[in-house]
């Protein structure tokens, strides 16, 4: 689940150094780093419900399904036989 | 030439005598009867799934024939990665030795983003099992072992040059129209198995659909053979926005008889006609191998995809399997290895259908099973596809910045998609399983394929899948009680008294306690599993896999 409730520890001192990073950036440079920045925190958070309720809430409306008849369930990326390193 | 008269050693020549083989036409007696020669099963289409179905079916002990409107194997390298899986099931058709004994066997995998390596990755084979996870192999010998295969088997008839021209379906089976070299005849089957390819002629002639999304991008393949053997590594190698093809992809891919097949993704506004020339293709090449690279063009072709489906996979006695009834993008693999899992689905139970053991409903289940299976496939593939060629300006801002962490973190290299290799789909909601009533962990759930193992027979090393019978297994580890003896056609197998568990898998991937068993269908999925079995038990899961209760 979610926690929309207050949670950061030094909130002001986040959203200074937020804006701070994107210092000197070109609009398309803080693109990019706004995205690999999404993919770092969703990988911290890594809960998959916690994610999709996070994906709505940014959305503010409903999150249109993938454009498929069905969403199964994936069987593992990497092959049971097989490891990746 | 009669092909049954094309000496062995034909089969297995290089691949341009492989490719040059011209399988002669023979009039069928069928072509003189008064009415309509009847037959239990007709398969369309002579690639690798019409093919391994026919095997199947023929080692069963059933009559097929096999129509086909060419007369030539597959040309060019077409699809080249051949699962485990698929493997497997081949080792059961009897072919699955001589593919890996040509094919090229890989692991190690490169991926690039303009002139730099992000990262590599080993898809290091797990110990014990038998078969590596992926071999390389043109289409057109895993054609030419099958064709060889199937000639032996008494059952089976393949005619070339037979044209499908008029499928009429009804009650109890289909009316042929076929066209041949000297006229048209006709046929009827009691069961009709398309298996005639992405644009099945057999589906139109019906006039059913294949729907879903049709990717606007274009991807030229050539396969070329380099002079020199130490040129490059037996490694796949994928690249997206290489500087030799700037803002596209493009990946290197080794197969058998130094041949290497490289897929350049062109974008929508090619022209194929253009990029097929090979004054165009040349200097692609040599923008990635170097300009002094030695090298002949082996084949090449221009390809579009779709990932598509039909709603339903069976039509009363006519079935589809294979790129007739599903279709995916190339990345992945899915394609050829998806439809031979087809036709071992279907193989068993028409033989049973056909034997009187089980009522067509059993046949039925090979659609939402095959469905499922193809659903999850096509999943797979359109994500591969979307992530290697963006469809939004966001989409390609989130594709570069997981491409970017993935120099540096594992967690973006797992997000990095450049084809989800083939892997057997686990029927989860499977018709045929019985749910469990015992706690178990681990993947083996009914409706999984049974992981292999390593074990000894008499002293012997063996392995678990090659000791599986024919039909239904029920594993057993240690003695199996009494009344398993009774069970009409299962063979039971005790583990640690028929074979042994020298190295403790087979126990540990099915996580078996002494006297677990395991009911294991004919196409070697898993269907039931008791921590201590009883004999009405297994008789109920073995009426329910055979369908009898639907």
């Amino acid at each position: 689940m979610l926690n929309t409730q207050p949670n950061l520890q030094a909130c002001d001192d986040f959203y200074e150094a937020l804006i701070a990073t994107h210092q000197g950036l070109s609009t398309p440079e803080s693109h990019a780093m706004n995205a690999r920045l999404v993919l770092l925190l969703a990988n911290h958070i890594g809960d998959q419900a916690t994610l999709q309720h996070a994906l709505q809430l940014a959305r503010g409306s409903a999150v249109p399904t993938a454009d498929r008849r069905t969403t199964p369930a994936i069987t593992p990326v990497v092959p049971t036989h097989a490891v990746a390193a | 030439m009669n092909p049954r008269d094309i000496p062995p050693e034909a089969f297995h020549a290089s691949g341009a005598e492989v490719q040059a083989l011209d399988f002669g036409y023979v009039r069928s007696p069928d072509q003189d009867h008064a009415t309509p020669a009847q037959h239990p099963v007709v398969v369309i289409g002579a690639g690798p799934v019409g093919l391994s179905l026919a095997i199947d079916l023929a080692q069963r002990g059933q009559r097929v024939v096999v129509l086909d409107n060419d007369h030539k194997l597959s040309i060019g390298s077409r699809a080249i990665c051949f699962a485990k899986r698929t493997l497997e099931i081949w080792d059961r058709l009897g072919v699955g030795q001589r593919m890996v004994d040509k094919g090229v066997s890989w692991n190690l995998g490169k991926v690039f983003l303009k002139d730099e390596q992000l990262y590599e990755f080993n898809l290091l084979p797990e110990e014990g099992h038998e078969r590596p996870a992926f071999i390389n192999l043109q289409q057109y010998y895993a054609e030419a072992y099958l064709v060889e295969r199937a000639l032996q088997l008494p059952g089976i008839d393949i005619r070339w040059h037979n044209k499908v021209t008029a499928v009429q379906s009804r009650d109890g089976g289909a009316l042929l129209s076929i066209d041949t070299p000297d006229g048209a005849y006709q046929i009827d089957a009691q069961w009709l198995v398309a298996c005639d390819g992405a644009r099945s002629p057999t589906r139109q002639m019906l006039g059913l659909e294949s729907k879903g999304r049709i990717f606007q991008d274009r991807f030229l393949i050539a396969d070329v053979k380099l002079a020199d053997e130490a040129n490059f590594p037996t490694e796949r190698w994928f690249w997206f926005d290489p500087p030799f093809h700037p803002n596209q992809s493009v990946l290197l891919h080794r197969q058998p008889d130094n041949v290497w097949r490289i897929d350049f993704q062109l974008g929508w506004d090619a022209d194929p006609e253009e990029e097929k020339k090979p004054e165009n293709i040349i200097p692609r090449v040599k923008a990635l191998l170097g300009a002094d690279a030695q090298f002949e063009l082996d084949w090449a072709s221009v390809y579009t995809f779709a990932c598509l489906r039909m709603d339903q996979f069976v039509h009363g006695r006519v079935v589809f399997a294979g790129d007739s009834a599903h279709g995916v993008s190339p990345f992945g693999a899915r394609g050829a290895n998806s439809g031979v899992q087809d036709a071992e689905n279907l193989a068993w139970k028409l033989d049973w259908v056909l034997k009187g053991r089980a009522s067509p409903a059993l046949v039925a289940t090979y659609g939402p099973e095959r469905e499922y299976a193809a659903d999850e496939n096509l999943c797979n593939s359109t994500r591969a596809t979307d992530f290697i060629t963006p469809k939004s300006e966001v989409s390609r801002l989130f594709r570069d910045a997981a491409l970017h962490l993935a120099r540096e973190h594992a967690f973006a290299r797992r997000i990095v998609n450049s084809g989800r290799l083939s892997v057997p789909a686990t029927l989860y909601a499977s018709p045929l399983s019985t749910p469990d009533t015992d706690a178990f962990v681990g993947t083996q759930v009914p409706g999984a394929v049974l992981l292999d193992a390593p074990l000894t027979k008499q002293g012997q090393p063996t392995w678990l899948l090659r000791e599986l019978g024919p039909d239904f297994t029920l594993l057993v580890f240690g003695p199996a009680p009494a009344w398993t003896r009774d069970l009409p056609g299962v063979k039971v197998l005790q583990i640690g008294i028929d074979v042994t568990d020298h190295q403790a898998r087979a126990a540990q991937r099915l996580d078996a306690l002494p006297g677990t068993a395991y009911l294991v269908r004919p196409d070697q999925h898993v269907c039931a599993r008791w921590r201590t079995p009883t004999e009405a038990a297994v008789r109920s899961a073995l009426a329910h896999a055979t369908a009898a209760a639907l």
